[in-house]
C-alpha cells in the first residue's frame, strides 16, 4: 500500500544540496576606469562602489565620468566615426562584430557569473538566457553590416554618427548588446553608460572589445550615475540617443532633445496584461504566469505584472499558481538551483515594499510564497495580490519586482478593454487553445510585443518595443537596424 | 446523422463518481474532450527547465539510492529463459556484489510465463518493496502490441496473476483509442482490472501502459492517462519500451500533472512509471526532480513511482562507485544480468 | 636529401564520408605546368544517386535547425577556411598556375563570400517574407521555405574555389541540401573544402561533392525525380538546354548558366525557396 511519507523540511530531497557556481573563473580588478578611445583611463568624478545585492559586499570601485570625461568620450567616438569606422566596408564592420560575438561565447561562463554577482539574478538565467542572447545579438547584427541596402531605407543608407546609449540595471549585458550591435552594424560609433548598480559586465565587455582589436573610439563605455547619463544624452555632438529605463527619465530625455535634431528611441516601462482564457492549456498557462512575473525577480519592463484571468477559472488558477510557487527557490544567485535571486538595490527593494503595502491598504488579498529570506542582501519573496481591481494603484503603477496583481474578466472584449486600459503598451500575453481568438485578441491589444501561449521570449531577429508611454522605436530585427540609419538622400 | 444510442460501459467506481449519471461512450468522450489542452512548446520548455536542476553531493547520493529502489528491473525478450530470469533476479537482489550498502530494486518485470521462474529465483526475497523485498511485475494483454481478442488478453492476465505476479503491466488498445473508441479502451481496462482479482479478494496492482510513442500528441496522452485512471489503473505507464519514442521527460511530466490533478480532485494516489530509453543516471535524476517538483516528494516511493529499465541500474552503480571511491569507474566493475 | 612527402588522396564527399567512386574509376588532375597533381575520383551515376539519397536524408534535419544554428555552422566553415588559408592558397597556386598573391585574393574572397551568405540565414526571411494585409478577418503570412535538394554544376574554369563557394553557399542558407559537381579540371579545392565541411559541424549529407565529368553526371541529376532544383551555373559548355528540358519533366526550378563566377546575390538564396502563405481566421465571438 502507499506509504505515508512526510516530506521533511530538513532532509527531504527537495532541499537540494548547495550547487554553487564558482567565482574562481573571474579575474576582477579592484577598480575600473572609464573605457575611452580603446583604453581604460581614470575618471575625474568621484568613484563609487558596485556591490553584490545578495551579500551587500563590495565587488569593485567604479569611476564616475564627469562632464569633461563625457566630452572626451564623445570626441573619441566622433573621431573614430569620421576617420575610421564610416570608412570601413560593411564586410569589415561585420567581421569585428563576429569577433565580439565569438569572444562572448568563449567567455560566456565568466560573463554569466559576473552578471549574477553584480546584478543579483540567478546564474541559471544569466547562463541560459542573458549571455546566449548577447552572443546571438552580435551574431545577428554582424550579418547585417554588409547588407544595409536591404534595411528598408533604399540603397546606400548612411549611419547617423555618434550614438549616446544609456542602459538599465535589469539585463545589463543584454541591454548593452541590444544597443551596441545594431549601432555598429549600421556604421555608428557609440558612447554607452551602464547603470550605476550594474557596471561590471560592461567593463569586462570593454576588455573583450580590446581582445577583438576594435579600432579605438568605436565603442566607449563610461560609468557613472544619473548625472553622467543626463550629460551624455544632452551632449551637442551626439546624433542619436537610445535609452532604456523608466518612463519618468524617458520623458525628461524626450524633452531635452526636442528641437536638437537628434534621433531618439526610448524603451520604457510597462504594466503588461497576461490574459488567461478558460480554454487555455492550463498547466502551461501557470508556467507562463510564473515566468511572466517572477523571471528575473520581476525586474522586466515587459513583465506580465497583471494577470487577467477569466472569472470562471479564477479560483482554480490562483490555487494552482500558489501550489506552483511553493517549489520556487529564493536565495544565492550563484547557486545553480536558485530561481529567484536578489533585488538589485536597497532603493528598488524599498519601492517594491512601499507599493506592496499600498496594495494591502487598497484591500487586495496578499499572499507570499513561503521562502526563507537570507540574512544579508536585498530580497523579496514572490507575492500575489488577488482581487485587484483596475482602479487600484498596484494595477496601474509599475512595481518592477516579483509582485503579481490578479484581476478578472468575463468576456474577450472585457479582457481587451482592461488590458488596454493603461498609459503603457509594451507587451501582453494571451493564453488560449483557440487560434482564431489568439489572432483576434492580438489584433486589438495596444502593445508592441504580444506573446501567445508563451512569455518573455526574445530573439535578435524579433523587433521589441512599446506603444504609448512604453516608448517608441524598436530593437531587434530589421526595424532595430533601421533605427540607426538614415536614407541616402537625407 | 443518427442520434447515438447511449452505449453503457462496464462499471468502474472512479468513473461513476467523477462523471456521474449513466456512464456511456458518449459521456466518457465528452468528459475526456473537456480536459485542458496541452501546449507542447510550453510543456517541453518546463521539462527542460526542470532538467537544469543541479543535484550534487548529498542530494545526488540520496537520489542514486532512491533510483535503484524505484527500478523495475526488466527482461522482456522472446529469448528469455528460466536461466535468464534467474540471472536477472540475482542482480535485482544484489545489484553490486562489491558494495553491500547498495539498495535492492523495487521489482523484476518479466513476461507472464516467466513468473514461476521469478518466484523460484526470488525465494524469501519475494514480497513488498516497502518491506525491503522484491515484487514481481508481469506484462500481459498480448504485450507489447495488444492486438489479440479480449478473451486472449484476459486469459493472459489471469494466468500471470494465478502464477503469483504481484503487479500486472497491461497495454491499452491504441488502435481503438486513436479511432475514437474510448469506451472500448475503457472497458478493456476495467475487465483486466477484474482479472487481477485473486481468490482472496485482493488485487494485483495494475499498471496501464499508454504507449505514448504511438499516441503522437500530448493531448492524446492526457486523455489516455485520465482514461486509464478512471477505469481503475493503479499506475499509468508511458511505454512498452519496444517502440520509439519511449519515455521522455515531457511526457512523464504531463502524466505527473494528470495524477496531481486526480489527487486534487479525489484525494487518491495513482502512480507513474516511465519505461524505456532511460539509460543514464543523469536522466533518471531529472525524473526524480520532475516528480518532486510536480506532485511532491511523497510520490518518490515504490508504490507511486517506478523506472522501467534494464541498463540504467549499471549506470547508477557506476555513479555510486564514483561517489564512494572518488574516481571514475568502468564496465568491468559492474555485473551483467 | 629533402623529405619525401605523403601525397593526398582526393575522394568524393557523400553523406559526411569520403568514399571512392563505386565505379573504381579515377582521372588525372594536372597542375597548370602539366605536372601530375593527383588522381581524383571519377564519379559515376551511382555515386550521384547515392549523393542524392544522402542529401535527401539530411534535408529535414538541416531545414529543421534554427536559422541561427545554420548561420553558426556556415560561419564556422568560414572560420576553418580562414585557418587553412595557406593550404588552399598552395593548392590553387599549383592547380590554376597562380601567384601566391592572386591565389590569396581568391581565397580571401571565397571566405568573405561565405561569411556574407552565413549572415543571411536568420534575416532573409524578413526581406522575402511578409505579413499580408488581406481584405478580411484573416491573419496572413508568407514565409520562404527551402525547396529541398539542389543539384549544382559548379563553375568549371579557374577561380575554382571562389566559383564553388559562390554557388554552394547560397543554396544552403534557407535549409536546402546540395549535390554539387565540381570543376572537372580544377577539382581539388572542392574536396579540400569538403574536408572543412566535415570538421565544421555540418551534418553529413548537407553538402555532397562529386568530382568527374559534368557531361556524364549532369543528365542523371537533371532527370532525377528526387532533386528539387537544378543550378546549371557552370554548365555553359554542356548541352544545357537538353538538361533544362529533362529537368522540366519533374518541374524542377532551374538556374541557367552564367559565364565565370557569379557575384553575391540575395536572388541566389531566394531562388531555392518556396513561399508558403498561411491564412488563419481571426474572431472573438
Amino acid at each position: 500500500m502507499v506509504k505515508d511519507i512526510e516530506p521533511t523540511t530538513g532532509t527531504g530531497f527537495l532541499q537540494y544540496a548547495p550547487a554553487p557556481e564558482s567565482t574562481s573563473i573571474l579575474h576582477l580588478k579592484d577598480s575600473y576606469g572609464l573605457f575611452i578611445d580603446g583604453e581604460f583611463v581614470d575618471g575625474s568624478g568621484t568613484p563609487f562602489s558596485t556591490i553584490s545585492p545578495a551579500t551587500e559586499k563590495k565587488i569593485a570601485e567604479i569611476a564616475t565620468a564627469s562632464p569633461e570625461d563625457v566630452d572626451r568620450a564623445v570626441a573619441a567616438a566622433r573621431r573614430a566615426h569620421d576617420k575610421t569606422w564610416s570608412k570601413l566596408s560593411g564586410s569589415d564592420r561585420g567581421k569585428y562584430l563576429f569577433r565580439i560575438a565569438r569572444l562572448v561565447q568563449e567567455r560566456a561562463r565568466e560573463l554569466a557569473v559576473a552578471e549574477s554577482l553584480d546584478n543579483g539574478k540567478p546564474i541559471k538565467e544569466s547562463r541560459d538566457v542573458d549571455v546566449p542572447l548577447v552572443a546571438a545579438w552580435f551574431f545577428y547584427y554582424a550579418g547585417w553590416a554588409d547588407k544595409l541596402d536591404y534595411a528598408g531605407l533604399g540603397a546606400n543608407p548612411r549611419s547617423l554618427g555618434v550614438a549616446a546609449q544609456v542602459i538599465p540595471w535589469n539585463f545589463p549585458l543584454l541591454m548593452l548588446a541590444w544597443k551596441i550591435a545594431p549601432a555598429l552594424a549600421a556604421g555608428n560609433t557609440v558612447v554607452l553608460k551602464p547603470a550605476e548598480t550594474t557596471p561590471l559586465t560592461a567593463l569586462i565587455f570593454a576588455e573583450i572589445v580590446q581582445q577583438a582589436d576594435l579600432p579605438p573610439g568605436v565603442i566607449n563605455i563610461i560609468t557613472g550615475a544619473g548625472q553622467t547619463g543626463a550629460t551624455l544624452v544632452r551632449h551637442p555632438d551626439v546624433n542619436k540617443v537610445a535609452f532604456t529605463g523608466s518612463t519618468a527619465v524617458g520623458r525628461e530625455i524626450a524633452k531635452a532633445v526636442a528641437g536638437t535634431g537628434k534621433k531618439v528611441t526610448l524603451e520604457l516601462g510597462g504594466k503588461a496584461a497576461n490574459i488567461v482564457f478558460d480554454d487555455a492549456p492550463i498547466d502551461q498557462a501557470i508556467e507562463g504566469i510564473v515566468n511572466g512575473i517572477f523571471f528575473n525577480q520581476g525586474h522586466v519592463c515587459c513583465a506580465g505584472s497583471r494577470l487577467l484571468v477569466q472569472e470562471n477559472i479564477h479560483a482554480e488558477v490562483v490555487e494552482r499558481l500558489k501550489d506552483r510557487l511553493t517549489t520556487l527557490r529564493l536565495g544565492d544567485p550563484l547557486d545553480k538551483n536558485t530561481d529567484i535571486g536578489a533585488i538589485n538595490s536597497a532603493e528598488q527593494l524599498a519601492r517594491i515594499k512601499m507599493l506592496s503595502d499600498v496594495g494591502e491598504e487598497e484591500g487586495a488579498d496578499r499572499w507570499t510564497a513561503p521562502c526563507v529570506i537570507p540574512e544579508n542582501g536585498f530580497w523579496f519573496a514572490p507575492t500575489i495580490f488577488d482581487n485587484v481591481s483596475t482602479s487600484s494603484r498596484i494595477a496601474r503603477e509599475e512595481i518592477f519586482g516579483p509582485v503579481l496583481s490578479v484581476l478578472t474578466f468575463r468576456t474577450p472584449a472585457e479582457a481587451i478593454a482592461k488590458a488596454n486600459n493603461t498609459p503603457y503598451g509594451l507587451s501582453a500575453g494571451i493564453w488560449t487553445d483557440k487560434g482564431s481568438k489568439i489572432l483576434a485578441v492580438a489584433d486589438k491589444l495596444r502593445a508592441g510585443v504580444i506573446w501567445a501561449n508563451t512569455f518573455n521570449r526574445f530573439d535578435p531577429s524579433s523587433p521589441f518595443g512599446g506603444y504609448k508611454e512604453s516608448g517608441y522605436g524598436r530593437e531587434g530585427g530589421r526595424h532595430g537596424l533601421a533605427a540607426y540609419l538614415k536614407g541616402a538622400s537625407k | 446523422m443518427t442520434i447515438e444510442q447511449p452505449i453503457s460501459l462496464a462499471p468502474a467506481e472512479r468513473a461513476l463518481r467523477v462523471i456521474g449519471g449513466d456512464l456511456t461512450e458518449k459521456s466518457l468522450r465528452l468528459h475526456l474532450e473537456g480536459l485542458s489542452g496541452v501546449d507542447a512548446v510550453g510543456l517541453e520548455q518546463r521539462a527542460a527547465g526542470l532538467a537544469t536542476r543541479s543535484i550534487k553531493t548529498t542530494s545526488k547520493a540520496w537520489a542514486l539510492d532512491r533510483i535503484i529502489e524505484l527500478i523495475d528491473l526488466t527482461t522482456l525478450e522472446g529469448a528469455d529463459t528460466p536461466g535468464k530470469v534467474r540471472s536477472l533476479v540475482a542482480k535485482a537482489m544484489t545489484p553490486d556484489p562489491g558494495d553491500p550498502t547498495t539498495p535492492r530494486v523495487a521489482a523484476v518485470c518479466v513476461y507472464g510465463d516467466m513468473v514461476p521462474a521469478a518466484i523460484d529465483a526470488l525465494g524469501a526475497a519475494h514480497g513488498d518493496p516497502d518491506d525491503g523485498l522484491i515484487s514481481i511485475a508481469a506484462v500481459a494483454t498480448a504485450f507489447p502490441s495488444g492486438r489479440a481478442s479480449l478473451r486472449v488478453k484476459l486469459a493472459d492476465t489471469a494466468d500471470a496473476v494465478a502464477a503469483g505476479a504481484d503487479e500486472i503491466d497491461m497495454v491499452i488498445d491504441r488502435g481503438a483509442f486513436l479511432s475514437g473508441q474510448y469506451g472500448k479502451v475503457f472497458e478493456e481496462i476495467v475487465a483486466v482490472k477484474e482479472a487481477c482479482r485473486r481468490a482472496d479478494g485482493s488485487y494485483a496492482s495494475l499498471k496501464v501502459i499508454l504507449e505514448t510513442g504511438e499516441l503522437n500528441t500530448y493531448d492524446n496522452v492526457r486523455r489516455a492517462s485520465w482514461l486509464g485512471i478512471l477505469a481503475g489503473g493503479d499506475f499509468i505507464k508511458t511505454s512498452t519500451g519496444k517502440v520509439a519514442p519511449a519515455a521522455t521527460l515531457p511526457v512523464t511530466l504531463l502524466m505527473l500533472e494528470v495524477v496531481r490533478d486526480w489527487h486534487r480532485l479525489t484525494g487518491e494516489f495513482v502512480g507513474v512509471k516511465p519505461a524505456g530509453g532511460i539509460r543514464a543516471s543523469k536522466d533518471a535524476i531529472r525524473y526524480l526532480v520532475t516528480v518532486a517538483e510536480t506532485v511532491g516528494e511523497h510520490w518518490l516511493q515504490p508504490h507511486l513511482f517506478r523506472f522501467g529499465a534494464s541498463s540504467l541500474l549499471n549506470d547508477v552503480l557506476l555513479q555510486r562507485q564514483k561517489l564512494s571511491t572518488g574516481r571514475y569507474s568502468g564496465p568491468d566493475y559492474v555485473t551483467i544480468d | 636529401m629533402s623529405r619525401l612527402s605523403i601525397p593526398k588522396t582526393y575522394k568524393l564527399y557523400i553523406g559526411g564520408a569520403f568514399p571512392r567512386s563505386e565505379s573504381g574509376r579515377s582521372y588525372e588532375v594536372l597542375a597548370a605546368n602539366g605536372d601530375f597533381l593527383a588522381n581524383a575520383a571519377l564519379a559515376s551515376r551511382k555515386d550521384a544517386r547515392d549523393a542524392v539519397v544522402a542529401a535527401r536524408g539530411a534535408q529535414s534535419g538541416w531545414a529543421g535547425a534554427t536559422a541561427y544554428n545554420r548561420a553558426q555552422v556556415l560561419y564556422r566553415i568560414a572560420e576553418l577556411l580562414e585557418g587553412r588559408r595557406a593550404q588552399f592558397v598552395d593548392e590553387l597556386a599549383s592547380s590554376e598556375g597562380l601567384t601566391a598573391a592572386v591565389a590569396g585574393r581568391q581565397v580571401d574572397e571565397a571566405i568573405d563570400t561565405w561569411v556574407w551568405y552565413a549572415g543571411w540565414c536568420d534575416k532573409f526571411a524578413q526581406i522575402s517574407g511578409s505579413g499580408n494585409p488581406v481584405a478580411g478577418p484573416f491573419f496572413n503570412i508568407s514565409v520562404p521555405e527551402p525547396t529541398g535538394v539542389v543539384a549544382i554544376v559548379a563553375p568549371q574554369g579557374t577561380e575554382s574555389l571562389l566559383g564553388f563557394v559562390s554557388v554552394v553557399a547560397p543554396a544552403l542558407v534557407a535549409g536546402n541540401t546540395v549535390v554539387v559537381v565540381a570543376s572537372q579540371q580544377y577539382p581539388l579545392s572542392a574536396i579540400s573544402l569538403a574536408e572543412v565541411f566535415a570538421t565544421s559541424d555540418v551534418p553529413g549529407g548537407v553538402v555532397n561533392v562529386l568530382t568527374g565529368s559534368p557531361a556524364e553526371l549532369a543528365p542523371w541529376l537533371a532527370s532525377h525525380a528526387d532533386v528539387n532544383a537544378l543550378d546549371l551555373t557552370g554548365a555553359g559548355d554542356l548541352d544545357w538546354v537538353e538538361l533544362q528540358i529533362s529537368a522540366a519533366d519533374t518541374l524542377k526550378r532551374v538556374i541557367e548558366p552564367e559565364p565565370g563566377v557569379p557575384g553575391r546575390s540575395l536572388d541566389r538564396v531566394v531562388a531555392f525557396t518556396e513561399t508558403k502563405t498561411v491564412w488563419h481566421t481571426k474572431a472573438l465571438i
